[in-house]
């Protein structure tokens, strides 16, 4: 890079979000629309860190009956059980299959709670006015937008095994309370982090340098 | 770094840069932030369209035939993606049925269709009516569709139905699978701004090479 290093928004200037065309904008009072594809252009996401909280939170409260209601109720002649996500996740290791078992305890367990702690800890840093390690952070956002689609993973199967078992009479398979839950964790967290604005990272830097 | 070049902003960290011309293949990536800003994508239209119309015939294979059928007293009982959401709306589960629905049918439909309804106009150099408003729904949609995620279901499904059923896979399995990588393939070939360069190009606007 020549010259010292600017943001865009430093110079009045703004990238559209749809077609990436920076222009500068004039009046800014008003709206401003992208001269070149009409989506409406902001420096940073109107309302980013509240919403994020917001779905944030909610995702946290959800978080709870997710993992301590039943996911799946399985039956037949011989036996019937309830299990909560974390209980598949030990009965199918049990049970010998532990390549699924392993996969299934990334996408429930570990991907929804590094999200919740992920998008916590950007949150945090960004309303402190953090300059720790942004690119770190960054990253931590980049891989926060990567896996977080993954934790659909356990809705999938649920929908998959009550559907097909219950075509067949001598056993069932029902979804219980803890899929909705969970479902609703999945989808929050994954508004949280489309609210979230990683510009909002490197803004704290610029002001220190100036 | 010639001043002619045109400005882009990173989406990530929002630096103000100049772009820079890219051998074939290769990615630019903020000089700050290290996110990729674009890429050289070879034939990105030509390229994205073709694998979108191959998807859209699979898509419509991948839905109407049975994705595995399993074999329980003497008869075979097979189930699509689509008696699979109506089954969980029946068993009062419609809030998941719905999320189900809407992120591996209608999204991918959504995305795979406007796909094709806008590149092949912009091959032959025509605009296609309402093509702003397509790209801003697709911009805005493409998070919530989850072919890969739902293959990956299906394969744990089939994996854990084995102990307990004789199993049967259908049509629609192998479909789910090659759509799986056709996505792969489109996104990866797709580029946006070879597609905001193309509309440019014809409507003479804001050219700038």
């Amino acid at each position: 890079m020549n010259g010292p290093v600017q943001s865009a928004a430093g110079q009045g200037l703004c990238a559209c979000h749809v077609c990436s065309l920076v222009s500068r904008r004039t009046h800014l009072s008003e709206a401003a629309h992208c001269p070149r594809c009409g989506a409406s252009l902001h420096f940073r996401k109107p309302g980013s860190v509240a919403s994020c909280w917001a779905f944030l939170i909610a995702a946290y409260i959800l978080y709870l009956p997710a993992n301590l209601l039943t996911m799946m109720e399985t039956g037949s002649l011989i036996s019937y059980r309830k299990d909560t996500i974390m209980s598949g996740v030990v009965h199918l290791w049990k049970t010998g299959s532990w390549g699924i078992s392993l996969v299934v305890f990334i996408a429930s367990i570990t991907i929804p709670l590094l999200k919740l702690i992920s998008l916590t800890i950007l949150l945090v840093s960004v309303q402190r006015r953090s300059t720790w390690h942004p690119r770190q952070r960054a990253r931590l956002y980049r891989l926060v937008e990567l896996v977080g689609r993954w934790s659909m993973l356990d809705i999938y199967v649920v929908t998959l095994l009550a559907a097909l078992v219950q075509l067949g009479s001598l056993a069932t398979v029902k979804a219980g309370p803890a899929a909705v839950a969970f479902g609703a964790v999945v989808v929050l967290t994954m508004f949280a982090s489309m609210k979230f604005d990683p510009r909002l990272i490197w803004d704290p830097l610029e002001r220190e340098k100036l | 770094m010639s001043h002619s070049a045109p400005l882009i902003a990173c989406h990530d960290c929002d630096l103000l840069q100049r772009e820079i011309p890219l051998n074939p293949g290769c990615t630019a990536s903020c000089s700050r932030c290290g996110a990729v800003l674009y890429r050289n994508a070879t034939d990105s239209i030509d390229r994205t369209l073709a694998y979108s119309l191959t998807a859209v015939v699979v898509f419509l294979i991948a839905n109407a035939f049975p994705i595995f059928a399993i074999e329980s007293q003497g008869t075979v009982k097979g189930i699509t993606l689509l008696e699979a959401v109506n089954s969980l709306w029946n068993q009062e589960m419609q809030s998941i049925s719905l999320v189900v629905l809407v992120t591996t049918v209608v999204i991918p439909a959504l995305e795979l269709f406007s796909m094709a309804y806008l590149l092949l106009p912009l091959k032959f150099l025509r605009l296609p009516p309402g093509y702003t408003l397509l790209l801003r729904l697709m911009r805005m949609v493409a998070p919530w569709g989850m072919v890969e995620v739902f293959m990956l279901g299906v394969l744990v499904s089939l994996v854990k139905l084995t102990s307990n059923f004789k199993v049967i896979p259908g049509v629609a399995l192998w479909s789910f699978a090659v759509l799986t990588l056709l996505l792969a393939a489109a996104a990866a070939s797709f580029s946006s701004r070879d597609v905001w360069n193309r509309v440019d190009r014809i409507t003479g606007r804001w050219v700038a090479s």
